[in-house]
């Protein structure tokens, strides 16, 4: 083993343990009602309506990390990586325009009903 | 590098001809303020030992990255680093032009430091939107590699009879649009730049490109042309930028604006996928795909000369 395959051994360990401790981005207690994906630098579906009081989880799968974020400044997720996830629960109705703030081509809405 | 005709000395038709060119750096030249290109390798090697002045730029290591599309970014930010310890002549210094890490967690940027270290060359950073994740959105970046700069990391310096200007097109993003510079960062660079001759051949490099490239990607910086506006006056104008992971080269009057390679993974041409994502490609044909770039300025000459050269 070469000391390269050692470091990005090391950096598969660091990365594994941190993926542990990071809590579930969905609590338990509150199940997801609609999901929107992002899948090469865009977000599926890009426009959702929804009633008042749904959770909307936004699931990264994309091998470059996004982040998802209200356009008005409402919500925004941490940099998502592979695979993570952000949830938001749409209380009040309006619509919420939202985007990666990495790569603000990204873009969508959600629609909030009573 | 040679200036006779049979050199490496590039003119703009050969600097397209350069983006073809699968590889993994650019050495930079400035010629008596132009500058020029050519592969790194070989031709890197001989800028390096004819020119009284050349750096190197490095960018998108993505220190971090595991994907398919290169299992082991750490280990071709470690083979980049090899071909520069391996230069003949030592460049003047390096700059990276952003990415530097995946995730911009602290072990990250420690494997970067320590890697970019083992060229014992002074470094110049910009960062790229992946350094400012952590967090407090980019203090951790500012703490490494901040020190002298001015707000959310841009600065300036003198080197080579060049006046180099690191600029931060990645903060305050807006829906919908590209890279920005900002109202705070354009008024510095008014105020950098006023005073100084036109004569002075200017180097300016940042992440995203300082061109449109391709909107649709948002490869491009939204208030660039305010920047672009006040470098009007100089005789020679080289921007130098990442983002893009592959090498594209413009010129526009006095302005050559050149992006360089990954040392991590490559991206699709513009339009060629249906998004600018990590490319996966065979195996043997990665390191072609990545790579650096050394510039030479040459007393006397016009320009400054660009060298991509890629990792095999």
């Amino acid at each position: 083993m070469n000391i390269f395959n050692i470091f990005s051994l090391r950096i598969a360990a660091v990365l594994a343990v941190s993926m542990m401790m990071v809590a579930p981005c969905v609590p338990a207690s509150r199940a997801a009602d609609a999901e929107i994906t992002i899948d090469n630098f865009s977000f599926h579906p890009d426009k959702l309506s929804v009633k008042a009081g749904t959770t909307i989880v936004f699931r990264n799968r994309d091998d470059i990390p996004h982040t998802v974020a209200s356009a008005e400044g409402v919500f925004r997720s941490e940099a998502l990586d592979t695979d993570d996830a952000f949830s938001f629960t749409f209380d009040k109705p309006g619509v919420y325009p939202f985007f990666c703030s990495l790569h603000p081509k990204m873009t969508g809405e959600i629609i909030v009903t009573p | 590098m040679p200036d006779n005709q049979n050199s490496y000395r590039i003119d703009r038709r050969g600097a397209l001809e350069c983006m073809v060119w699968a590889g993994a750096g650019v050495v930079w030249t400035l010629n008596g303020g132009v500058p020029t290109s050519s592969l790194l390798v070989g031709a890197t090697a001989r800028a390096a030992e004819g020119a009284g002045f050349s750096f190197l730029q490095i960018s998108d290591s993505h220190v971090g990255f595991n994907k398919p599309a290169n299992p082991d970014a750490l280990g071709t930010l470690k083979e980049a680093i090899d071909k520069v310890k391996a230069l003949p002549a030592r460049p003047a210094f390096m700059i990276h032009t952003g990415d530097i890490t995946h995730l911009s967690k602290p072990e990250q940027f420690d494997d970067a430091d320590k890697i970019i270290g083992g060229a014992s060359l002074d470094v110049h950073y910009v960062p790229g939107e992946h350094d400012l994740l952590d967090e407090n959105n980019g203090k951790a970046y500012l703490d490494r590699y901040g020190k002298n700069a001015k707000g959310s990391g841009w600065y300036s310096f003198d080197a080579g009879g060049a006046h180099f200007v690191g600029l931060v097109n990645v903060t305050n993003l807006k829906a919908g649009g590209m890279g920005s510079l900002g109202d705070e960062q354009l008024a510095w660079l008014a105020d950098d730049l006023k005073g100084r001759s036109a004569s002075t051949p200017v180097v300016v490099f940042a992440h995203i490109p300082l061109w449109t490239v391709y909107p649709e990607w948002g490869w491009g910086t939204g208030d660039s042309e305010q920047a672009l506006t006040l470098l009007k006056r100089f005789g020679s104008v080289t921007v130098l930028n990442g983002h893009i992971h592959q090498v594209m080269q413009k010129v526009e009057g006095a302005v050559t604006f050149h992006t360089a390679r990954s040392t991590a993974f490559p991206q699709p041409a513009p339009g060629t996928a249906a998004g600018p994502g990590p490319m996966l490609v065979p195996a043997e044909k990665l390191r072609t795909m990545l790579g650096l770039t050394s510039i030479t300025l040459k007393k006397g000459a016009h320009g400054l000369a660009i060298t991509d050269s890629p990792l095999v």
